[in-house]
């Protein structure tokens, strides 16, 4: 019984990432390395205001006196700052007027990955901003949602014709000093999505990004920013893939979100990075770092992330409950398999009165993996009436992987209530019995079981994603019975 | 750092080349000379600034006189017929202790001289483990000056009829005093005892304890451990309880803190054999500037062990409760179910807590959970209280008295475990 379930282990953890091709699409390429003339260079490839250079070199020589952080409970080998290409684009003679003029071969790759940039082909409204590599190829669904408002293009496209609103939030939530990798971010980040809900809307679509890497040795460091105005509403979803390579490559993003009063910001992701091999080589490293405030009353930011790729994880989207009644939610699967390495978690940092924030953390080890959740909950001083709370739960599938908790709880407030709880379990043999008894299958009753133990936050995601994501799911460990 | 060229002094006056120890205290000089002090953004010491305990003003103590009358007076109640041990100012006091289990059973020595004698294989092999196992500044500190301590064994199939009680006097009556009061205790097999600890400040002044104790609990050894820490709000503690399974045994630790400046609490449990059990129990009930930092480490490093933990505090006024709780479980160590649990209540409007339940674990056929909570007195409990003429006050008394009978149920010595109830209840207001 036990080999056999070893063999369904076996065999499943060791499914193909799907993702892994590449496209051969000619590229427009900065020299490897990086210096202030590469921060010009990128700055100069996409035509940027003068104040837009003056922000990336600030950023840069703030870089330059930061120290890479070592206590996320990952190891890696260091990274060579000066081996990596900071921009890369796919050439294109001019950017395209309509969607029809986008590269056939872009448009293919993009279908492979399962993403359709043809509107008319779309059965459900998905508005989506394709990003490859450094920069961003299409978005789709633009008019359409110009007509009520909502603002939804790349961050270049932003900055040159938004460029009050891009100097106004860029940087508000993260700032470029905040930490090592956003201050890299800053200074190199090639393109992004930006996404402005005007007061009172409703967008009429879901707002997706697609991150695809493709060329070798490249670093993609996008910036994403959501500003959802008084009562309005956005839901955001990302999902990511890259092409399987022996070396590994370096993703640093940084996602800000602004909720002003009554507004609510849904943002998911679907964490699809190349993982590396089974023996651990090469892989995505995504350092990233995501936040979002809630500056405004009764205001509402809803973290969902599904973390099945990537070799070193290292990530914490936060909430900032700075209006009074605002709301925070975390929910969270992180998948880890072979050599992969996470340490994600979030932070919740109360600081208006009545704020509630709610925490779901659910990791899943297997193969020699290891899985941390690294959590903050801060309840200030005046955060009157705050309460929080967490659940983190590991399930652990095989013997040589691990699973960790970290969560920090710091509470000044004597009328906040704040809740934390924690499991850590394996697959119970009287589990699967049960389901063997039942005419279930071993293979099909772990699927069971971990979909069950998923669950909470895959009811989270947005219906589209959800289905990729229990697919993701069961490709990365269906059938692990330790 | 002034106080830094006062220990190099201190350490210096107090060399003695011919001492079994010397080795091990100058060894550990170095560790600390170049550990130093920890400082916050130490991982370790995150909320506690244990610096500021360390001041220039602070006195290395030395020998001074301790009356009889005193003694007598800060006896803990109930304990006539213990074993009792006496510190002064960190160094063992021979002639002030009393034991009443005889040597058949209960051996109590300087450290010094177990090192030199039929003890000094076991000495050798576990004095300075807990440095070994977590390196830590001022655990190298308190080992530099261990030469005072005391080697405290439980032979081989010996239950003690009475328990062990150590007091720990700190005459502060010069200045700003120190103490480093060290031990190492020996429970051999199938041994069981019962040790408690206890701190007074005498002289009216600020004091500093520095502590270590290393226990070591052989095969089938049942050791219950009791530290209780009321000194007042002058004087600031940081001590390491570090215990070892030897062999399949029982440990179990209650921790109270009632009062102190700044207290930092370090107790480690590392199982290192099959089938061990252990507990970990604690109550800090905390007002004024108190800030108690519980810092606690299970560490499951064999298959099959059981190991417990729960710590409550009550936070009223400015004070900071800190709790940080580890749960290893190696990579080996199979079948292991390891819980705990921190719960906290903020009464003060300026208390505030801190904590850190914090699990890693290697190991897949396991059963490991932890929970946290902060929060206030549960509204409805009050109100059902009120409504049935209780007053507030009274009320609030009931429930907290109610939230901490779970720590002192855990003391096993009912003499003890009363009167650790009548400083709460006291504390509490409590007069049911």
């Amino acid at each position: 019984m036990q080999e056999e379930n070893d063999d369904i282990l076996e065999q499943i953890t060791s499914s193909e990432y799907k993702y892994g091709f590449v496209t051969d699409i000619e590229a427009d390429e900065a020299p490897k390395g990086l210096s202030e003339d590469i921060v010009r260079f990128i700055s100069a490839k996409k035509n940027e205001p003068e104040w837009m250079l003056e922000y990336r070199l600030k950023a840069y020589r703030q870089w330059l006196t930061m120290e890479e952080p070592t206590w996320p409970n990952v190891q890696y080998p260091a990274i060579n700052f000066q081996d990596v290409i900071y921009y890369s684009a796919p050439k294109q003679k001019v950017a395209p007027n309509s969607l029809d003029e986008i590269d056939p071969e872009l448009r293919k790759t993009f279908e492979k990955l399962g993403i359709s940039l043809d509107e008319q082909k779309r059965i459900s409204g998905v508005a989506v901003d394709a990003v490859i590599d450094s920069v961003s190829v299409a978005t789709t669904f633009k008019e359409e949602l110009s007509k009520v408002g909502v603002i939804f293009c790349s961050m270049s496209e932003a900055i040159q014709e938004h460029p009050e609103l891009i100097k106004k939030y860029l940087g508000s939530v993260v700032p470029a000093t905040d930490n090592f990798f956003s201050a890299l971010n800053a200074a190199v980040f090639s393109d992004g999505s930006f996404c402005y809900i005007p007061k009172g809307v409703r967008c009429p679509m879901e707002l997706s990004t697609y991150f695809r890497i493709n060329a070798a040795n490249t670093g993609q460091f996008e910036r994403t920013l959501i500003v959802a105005e008084e009562g309005s509403y956005v839901s955001y979803l990302e999902g990511c893939t890259a092409p399987m390579r022996d070396e590994n490559q370096l993703h640093a993003a940084v996602v800000e979100i602004v909720a002003m009063e009554k507004a609510e910001v849904k943002y998911s992701t679907v964490q699809n990075w190349y993982p590396g091999d089974k023996e651990g080589k090469g892989g995505i490293y995504n350092f990233v770092t995501k936040r979002g405030i809630c500056a405004g009353d009764h205001s509402k930011i809803s973290w969902t992330q599904v973390e099945t790729g990537s070799s070193v994880t290292w990530k914490y989207p936060s909430v900032i409950l700075k209006g009074d009644h605002s709301i925070g939610e975390f929910y969270s699967v992180a998948v880890t398999n072979n050599f992969q390495q996470a340490d994600t978690g979030t932070k919740m940092v109360h600081i208006g009165k009545n704020t509630r924030s709610r925490i779901v953390s659910k990791g899943i080890s297997a193969g020699k993996s290891q899985n941390s959740y690294r959590g903050l909950v801060s309840v200030a001083k005046n955060a009157s009436n705050s309460r929080n709370f967490s659940q983190c739960d590991s399930l652990l599938l095989g013997d040589k992987c691990g699973a960790h908790t970290f969560p920090y709880i710091e509470v000044k407030n004597n009328t906040a209530i704040v809740e934390h709880e924690a499991t850590t379990s394996k697959i119970g043999e009287d589990q699967i019995f049960y389901c063997n008894q039942r005419g279930i299958d071993t293979e099909t009753a772990v699927a069971l079981i971990i979909n069950g133990f998923a669950k909470e936050v895959m009811n989270q995601l947005p219906m589209e994603f959800a289905v990729e994501a229990q697919k993701l799911l069961a490709i990365s460990l269906e059938g692990s019975v330790g | 750092m002034e106080v830094i060229n006062n220990l190099t002094k201190a350490f210096a006056s107090q060399e003695n080349p011919s001492s079994p120890l010397h080795e091990f205290q100058s060894d550990n000089w170095k560790t600390f000379a170049g550990l130093g002090l920890p400082a916050i953004k130490h991982e370790e010491w995150k909320y506690t600034r244990i610096r500021n305990a360390y001041a220039d003003n602070l006195v290395i103590a030395t020998d001074a006189q301790l009356s009889a009358a005193t003694l007598s007076a800060h006896q803990l109640p109930g304990t006539d017929h213990a074993n009792r041990i006496v510190f002064l100012n960190g160094r063992y006091q021979a002639g002030l202790s009393s034991f009443q289990d005889d040597s058949a059973s209960l051996v109590v020595k300087p450290l010094e001289t177990a090192a030199g004698d039929e003890d000094a294989e076991f000495v050798n092999l576990h004095l300075g483990h807990s440095q070994k196992y977590h390196p830590d500044g001022i655990n190298a500190l308190n080992a530099a000056f261990a030469a005072g301590g005391v080697y405290i064994r439980v032979n081989k199939g010996k239950s003690l009829n009475q328990p062990v009680v150590i007091y720990h006097f700190t005459d502060s009556s010069n200045g700003y005093a120190f103490s480093q009061p060290r031990i190492l205790v020996n429970a051999a097999e199938a041994s069981a005892a019962s040790i408690m600890e206890t701190y007074v400040n005498i002289g009216g002044g600020e004091s500093l304890t520095n502590e270590v104790i290393e226990i070591c609990a052989a095969q089938d050894a049942v050791l219950h451990y009791v530290k209780i820490q009321n000194e007042g709000a002058k004087s600031s503690h940081s001590g390491t309880t570090h215990i070892r399974q030897l062999g399949k045994c029982l440990t179990h630790a209650v921790t109270l803190t009632l009062s102190g400046k700044l207290v930092r609490n370090n107790l480690n449990m590392v199982m290192e054999a099959e089938h061990g059990e252990s507990h970990m129990y604690g109550l800090y009930l905390l007002n004024g500037d108190t800030l108690a930092d519980n810092h606690t480490i299970v560490d499951n490093a064999m298959p099959h062990c059981f190991s417990n933990e729960l710590y409550k505090g009550i936070l009223d006024e400015q004070s900071t409760g800190v709790f940080n709780g580890k749960i290893f479980v190696r990579k080996d160590a199979q079948k292991t179910n390891a819980y705990q649990s921190n719960k906290n209540i903020l009464l003060g409007d300026h208390a505030s807590a801190n904590t850190k339940p914090q699990l890693e674990i290697f190991a897949d056929d396991v059963k490991c959970s932890h929970g946290c909570t902060i929060g206030k007195l549960d509204e409805d409990a009050l109100f059902y209280l009120k409504a049935r003429g209780i007053s507030e006050q009274k009320a609030k008394a009931l429930l907290l008295h109610a939230f901490a009978i779970d720590i002192l149920d855990q003391i096993q010595h009912e003499a003890i475990r009363e009167y650790a109830d009548k400083l709460i209840s006291e504390r509490l207001s409590f007069d049911f």
